[in-house]
């Protein structure tokens, strides 16, 4: 039955613009593909390394903006530029991560504020070369095999390769040594370090990883909406990251697509409650955290076995340890 | 040119030590960062222009009753989503998502209130200033300076001699303790709770009367730059906090003055990356020793 319901799903994602959906729901559908790349990257973060951060969307507009202005300014083509933002997202992770990690505390949180203000501020401050609030109009639209994406359809599947690849690497990771230290330190950073596993440096590679594929999330939306402002990475937006990942499920892969959908679909059925939005957010984040700090799907793991039928992965454990 | 400067930074410094002291007394007694307490510091300015303009209060009265009323609210804030999770034991990461969760509730529920235009704040000095060796001095910021003094002079008598004061060092140093010795822990935390966002509306309130206007969104840089205050004096640390405060306006002030106007607001950023990186105690801060 579940292998059945599972397997129409795949079905209906890969076909979906055949469907005879409108546009309108084919660009929903973009969006959140993009958010899924950001609430999993920034669940790997927070969910499965417990570091709080309030500046994935600083990572996402570096990755936007540097790959919006090498492709404008330099003619750079729309894989290098993904590639190069990806980069510089991963290093600023790296900067702002190393300081900030090294410590026991939820220093993150007030670092990342702070970056991401930072972030915000030399966008608008730095006229010559992005054009201030003005935001950067006309980025090209990326090409394959020498064409130019013409409709929203190609735009579609790379999101989805994208978000594929996204899951895979962060689904290798969790079933790595790395994933297996970062949970230890997540559950226990004294008895990790007993053991041996040195916490920060496990920290950091998480964060960078997160700012790295925040990164390609913002390049294909600049490419994809072909204009960008510092309005769309601000504070607020990492708000909404981060409550995707809480509502979803700290720490399960399966949560973070959840929260995503879910939250890039309501607003849209939901358009009377609009200027409640960040009000809701707030809410979503205590309310839970009271509630069910596990989240929607809290501890359902997200396992290719199970997904495959092949066996049932020991619920009992996990039940009695929640 | 530059005594101006100084002056202007000491003032702006004091109200961010008032801040910072929030953060640092909260730290000492929960080890959580309190995400919340910028937007406490934006509601207690919001609370008191609602009471001297909407209301027409007197000035003194509604200064008393705002910092009061935030300081209840603060208090509130912490039984009804801190508390909780502190009785069940929950992970410490759940408490640092419900202040991200309360400081949005409350600055989006302000918005939404009182609209997202800058507002004009009332001040009672009405921007009459002095003369001092060629630097001007206004009457605001005498004011600032000597009731943060004040302040934070009764805030140390109370921390040190009181007997609320003993209880909350007992429980910084080791709450399970303290609570062994008869001190309940939650009305230390309560205590603290109301303390700490009393300052914080004094604070908000002065800095409004400064720049005679307020927004929702002055709390987000406000709590970035009293934190990075608390943490370049030492978090956990009293004087740390004034000391912080302090540093953080002048440098501030200098920045903006002779760097570039545009970035002020990144100088406590960078000055909190830096201590983060060279010395992660604090300038007043003690080594300390991981409790396992």
């Amino acid at each position: 039955m579940n292998k059945l319901v599972i397997l129409l799903l795949f079905l209906i994602i890969i076909l979906l613009p055949f469907l005879g959906i409108g546009d309108y729901i084919l660009r929903i559908a973009i969006m959140a593909g993009i958010y899924i790349i950001l609430a999993s990257s920034l669940n790997l973060v927070t969910g499965i390394a417990g570091q709080v951060s309030l500046g994935h969307a600083a990572f996402y507009g570096i990755g936007a903006y540097t790959s919006a202005l090498l492709s404008l300014k330099l003619g750079v083509s729309f894989w290098g530029a993904m590639v190069a933002a990806a980069l510089v997202a991963g290093v600023m992770g790296f900067v702002i991560g190393l300081p900030s990690l090294r410590l026991k505390g939820g220093y993150l949180v007030i670092t990342t504020l702070g970056f991401n203000e930072i972030v915000r501020l030399i966008l608008i401050n730095w006229d010559s070369l992005t054009r201030g609030p003005m935001g950067l109009p006309g980025i090209p639209a990326p090409s394959m095999f020498g064409r130019a994406f013409q409709s929203n359809v190609p735009y579609y599947y790379l999101i989805l390769a994208l978000a594929a690849i996204t899951l895979f690497i962060i689904y290798s990771i969790l079933n790595s040594r790395i994933g297996r230290n970062l949970l230890a330190i997540r559950e226990d950073d004294v008895a990790a370090e007993a053991m041996g596993i040195n916490p920060s440096r496990y920290k950091v590679t998480a964060f960078v990883i997160g700012a790295v594929l925040a990164g390609i999330a913002g390049s294909f939306y600049a490419h994809f909406v072909s204009y960008i402002d510092p309005q769309s990475f601000s504070f607020d937006e990492s708000v909404t990251i981060l409550s995707m990942v809480v509502l979803g499920g700290m720490g399960s892969m399966a949560g973070a697509i959840l929260g995503a959908v879910l939250m890039v679909a309501l607003p849209e059925l939901l358009r009377f409650l609009v200027q409640y939005r960040m009000l809701i957010y707030g809410l979503v984040l205590v309310v839970m955290m009271l509630v069910r700090p596990m989240g929607i799907l809290g501890k359902v793991p997200f396992d290719l076995n199970f997904v495959l039928g092949a066996k049932r992965p020991d619920r009992t454990r996990e039940r009695g340890a929640g | 040119m530059f005594l101006q400067q100084l002056v202007n930074g000491i003032t702006l410094g004091s109200t961010y030590a008032l801040t910072a002291i929030g953060y640092t007394l909260v730290f000492g007694i929960l080890e959580l960062i309190n995400f919340s307490h910028g937007s406490v510091y934006m509601a207690g300015a919001f609370i008191f222009y609602i009471l001297a303009t909407q209301l027409k209060m007197n000035f003194i009265a509604a200064f008393a009753l705002s910092a009061a009323m935030t300081g209840m609210l603060g208090l509130v804030l912490e039984k009804m989503a801190l508390k909780p999770l502190r009785k069940k034991g929950a992970a410490k990461i759940t408490a640092l998502i419900s202040t991200i969760g309360i400081s949005i509730i409350l600055q989006n529920g302000v918005m939404l209130l009182m609209g997202s235009e800058t507002k004009g704040f009332p001040s009672v000095f009405q921007g009459r200033y002095f003369n001092v060796f060629g630097t001007d001095v206004a009457f605001i910021q005498v004011f600032i300076l000597l009731f943060s003094l004040v302040l934070m002079l009764a805030l140390s008598y109370l921390i040190k001699s009181t007997r609320m004061g003993k209880a909350m060092r007992a429980t910084a140093q080791n709450s399970e303790a303290a609570a062994l010795m008869g001190i309940s822990i939650d009305s230390v935390v309560s205590f603290t709770f109301f303390l700490g966002s009393f300052m914080a509306a004094v604070s908000g309130i002065l800095v409004g009367m400064y720049y005679k206007s307020i927004d929702p969104g002055i709390g987000y840089l406000a709590g970035l730059k009293a934190f990075s205050a608390a943490v370049l004096g030492g978090i956990g640390v009293l004087p740390g906090a004034m000391l912080g405060g302090i540093l953080i306006g002048i440098s501030e002030i200098l920045a903006a003055g002779y760097i570039h106007p545009g970035y002020r607001d990144a100088v406590a950023f960078a000055i909190l990356i830096l201590m983060l990186i060279i010395k992660p105690g604090g300038l007043l801060g003690k080594p300390t020793q991981r409790k396992v």
